[in-house]
């Protein structure tokens, strides 16, 4: 059984809302998402600023609140569901978040910060189990225990995002999902967070819904990926494949965009003109036309359905084979 | 004579017994057009030496303890405030990493721009030429987008902005401090050219910062790879990134993820960038090193001339360097 299934998720958030009247317009951040992740597994999602990755993996845990569709977690649909019996179930999905300098209370020392996932969810019988169990977590993620009672300030980014990892994973989650969690730190450091999180994930067999949008990183870590342009999966495939032979335009792009450390290298770079356009106002047609250095004419007005074009490799492209 | 000289810089926080040195000895040339790339971790003061080209750091808390930096012949550090004003944003323009926190948010976009005219080209002060400036940088239908407030625009769009801005007074010299960090990498890529392209079209030189070895093989000419302070090593880019023959910059190239390897797990540098102020003794690289020996915690290496236009500070360069090995993707 997965783990976690998304079925048809629709995530609209209204905009330029008038006092009085009804004309109301919607951000479609998420317009009809759909996949799978089984236990233990690691999906990458990947896309630009604006497209919707990160609502969509904060609606996949109910931390934002879905329009329509079913989140079925462990055969149970927490779409639904709210207050009290969301709560409970909340241990068993955690989140890491991009930014570890906004993401940790500047004036709470990391065993307070650690030490309250386990008071909420009562996983510390006494003071000092829970003393222990925070030891053990920050030994864990490769931090000193000599250093739970200071304070965020005085770690470094990457050391931060460890504490951020601790806390996820302190309640023993079945998935967490890692908002960009590598973004916004030196590339030799991103190194060390991704052993960890592999690591984590080797020993507790926790699955990850890992949001980015650097290919690279996302590749090295998934074993499936899911691209994502303007609220909707315009690629899915395993990473290896979706890397080798990119069906999508879009797709292919990124992966041309890739930073590449030989100066010799032989690829051909596929610039994208311009942002990703308003989600408020998408195109017709094809949401990428505009941008595509491939579209034809049925491009602008026809919508192309996510087609299967190889095992388990699907793309919505008029022109993909 | 080059455009820009730094010999032997010498930055400190600080004073007395607490007096950390940020920037220890840092020289570097960069000819009219060229593009030099500094590359390090944060903390390795990188961006402390970038900033002092134009005497940026201010002062305190930061004491310039030693060195020169010479543009064209002129020795910054020694200038009056008011030669200072004409060399900022003058001869030598910033453009930094975070384009959202750089620009005003009450001000039109067109407004900043033109007021960089204002003060170095009083001539063309005009919106024709703020049009022409962001044509130049790639923004479609500029005239549109002069009266655009900051928060209208995306990050790209954003940083081209800061891009034109930086360019209005004409400069000899760009620096750029990781001006595409906070950006995607579709982006960043657009970003990269357009500094490419500029350079070519305007025939300015190029200092680039970024702690990525990813972005720098399009852009530069020569690359210069910082720790704790100190250059590590020095050469032309395609011999440094090909072969790189200090461990750290090897390490540093290691740990960038490829596409089209297929690893289990990433080669991360172990531990963190000493903090300013407790820099280990011996070579200060040592604690991280992988090749490190027992004679690396208590002689500090000098940065030596190896052969013709590359300088490396490890003395064990020649016995490390295993022939063909070095590049990631070998």
């Amino acid at each position: 059984m997965n783990l976690l299934e998304i079925q048809d998720l629709k995530v609209h958030f209204p905009v330029a809302q008038r006092l009085f009247g009804r004309t109301k317009e919607f951000v479609r951040a998420v317009d009809g998402v759909s996949f799978t992740i089984a236990p233990g597994e690691t999906v990458g999602l990947v896309g630009e600023s604006g497209c919707g990755k990160t609502t969509l993996g904060r609606a996949a845990i109910k931390l934002v609140e879905p329009t329509s569709g079913r989140i079925m977690f462990e055969g149970e649909d927490i779409a639904a569901l709210s207050g009290k019996e969301l709560r409970a179930r909340r241990r068993r999905f955690q989140m890491i978040f991009q930014d570890p300098f906004g993401s940790l209370d500047p004036r709470r020392t990391v065993s307070e910060i650690i030490g309250e996932a386990l008071d909420i969810h009562g996983l510390a019988p006494d003071a000092s189990a829970r003393r222990q169990r925070i030891d053990a977590l920050l030994k864990d993620v490769g931090l000193d225990p000599s250093h739970a009672s200071r304070l965020p300030h005085e770690f470094s980014g990457g050391q931060r995002q460890r504490i951020g990892i601790a806390r996820a994973v302190a309640v023993e989650p079945k998935l967490i999902v890692c908002d960009e969690p590598v973004s916004a730190l030196d590339v030799s450091v991103q190194a060390q967070i991704i052993n960890l999180l592999q690591d984590l994930q080797r020993e507790h067999g926790i699955a990850y819904l890992f949001v980015a949008h650097d290919l690279a990183v996302v590749k090295h870590i998934s074993r499936r990926i899911l691209v994502m342009y303007l609220g909707r999966i315009v690629e899915s495939g395993e990473a290896k494949e979706v890397c080798r032979a990119p069906k999508h335009p879009y797709t292919q792009a990124l992966l041309s965009a890739v930073p590449v450390v030989d100066p010799d290298s032989k690829r051909q770079r596929i610039l994208l003109a311009g942002d990703v356009p308003s989600p408020i106002h998408p195109p017709g047609g094809c949401p990428f036309h505009p941008r595509c250095p491939v579209a034809e004419a049925r491009c602008k007005t026809e919508v192309p359905p996510l087609r299967e074009l190889g095992s388990g490799h699907w793309a919505a492209c008029h022109l993909a084979t | 004579m080059p455009l820009l000289e730094i010999k032997n810089l010498q930055v400190e926080f600080g004073s007395g017994a607490h007096a950390a040195r940020a920037v220890d000895g840092v020289s570097l040339s960069l000819e009219a057009g060229k593009t030099l790339c500094l590359v390090g971790e944060s903390g390795s003061g990188k961006s402390v030496t970038a900033l002092s080209i134009a005497k940026l750091v201010p002062s305190p808390p930061a004491r310039y303890v030693g060195g020169e930096i010479l543009i064209e012949g002129r020795d910054v550090l020694k200038m009056s405030s008011r030669e200072l004003r004409d060399i900022r944003g003058g001869l030598v323009s910033y453009v930094f990493q975070e384009p959202g926190a750089s620009l005003n948010p009450v001000f039109r976009i067109g407004a900043q721009i033109k007021e960089s005219l204002k003060y170095h080209r009083p001539a063309a002060a005009n919106d024709t030429e703020v049009i022409r400036l962001l044509k130049l940088v790639g923004i479609p239908a500029p005239e549109s987008r002069l009266r655009n407030y900051p928060h209208e625009l995306s990050g790209g769009m954003q940083q081209r902005v800061m891009i034109a801005m930086a360019l209005a007074s004409q400069p000899k010299l760009l620096v750029a401090d990781e001006p595409t960090t906070a950006l995607d990498v579709t982006i960043q890529a657009q970003i990269i050219e357009l500094l490419g392209d500029l350079r070519k079209q305007l025939g300015m030189a190029v200092l680039l910062i970024t702690h990525n070895l990813g972005i720098v093989g399009d852009l530069a000419d020569d690359v210069a790879v910082m720790y704790a302070g100190q250059i590590v090593e020095h050469g032309p880019v395609r011999e440094v990134l090909q072969r790189p023959l200090h461990p750290y910059t090897q390490a540093l190239i290691q740990s960038v993820p490829d596409l089209e390897a297929e690893v289990e797990r990433l080669t991360a540098i172990p531990g963190t960038v000493p903090l300013l102020g407790s820099f280990p003794g011996g070579c200060r690289f040592h604690p991280r090193c992988p090749k490190a020996q027992a004679s690396c915690s208590t002689q500090a290496p000098e940065l030596a001339s190896v052969k013709a236009g590359r300088r490396v500070r490890c003395p064990l360069w020649d016995s490390l360097l295993e022939p063909q090995t070095v590049s990631h993707r070998a």
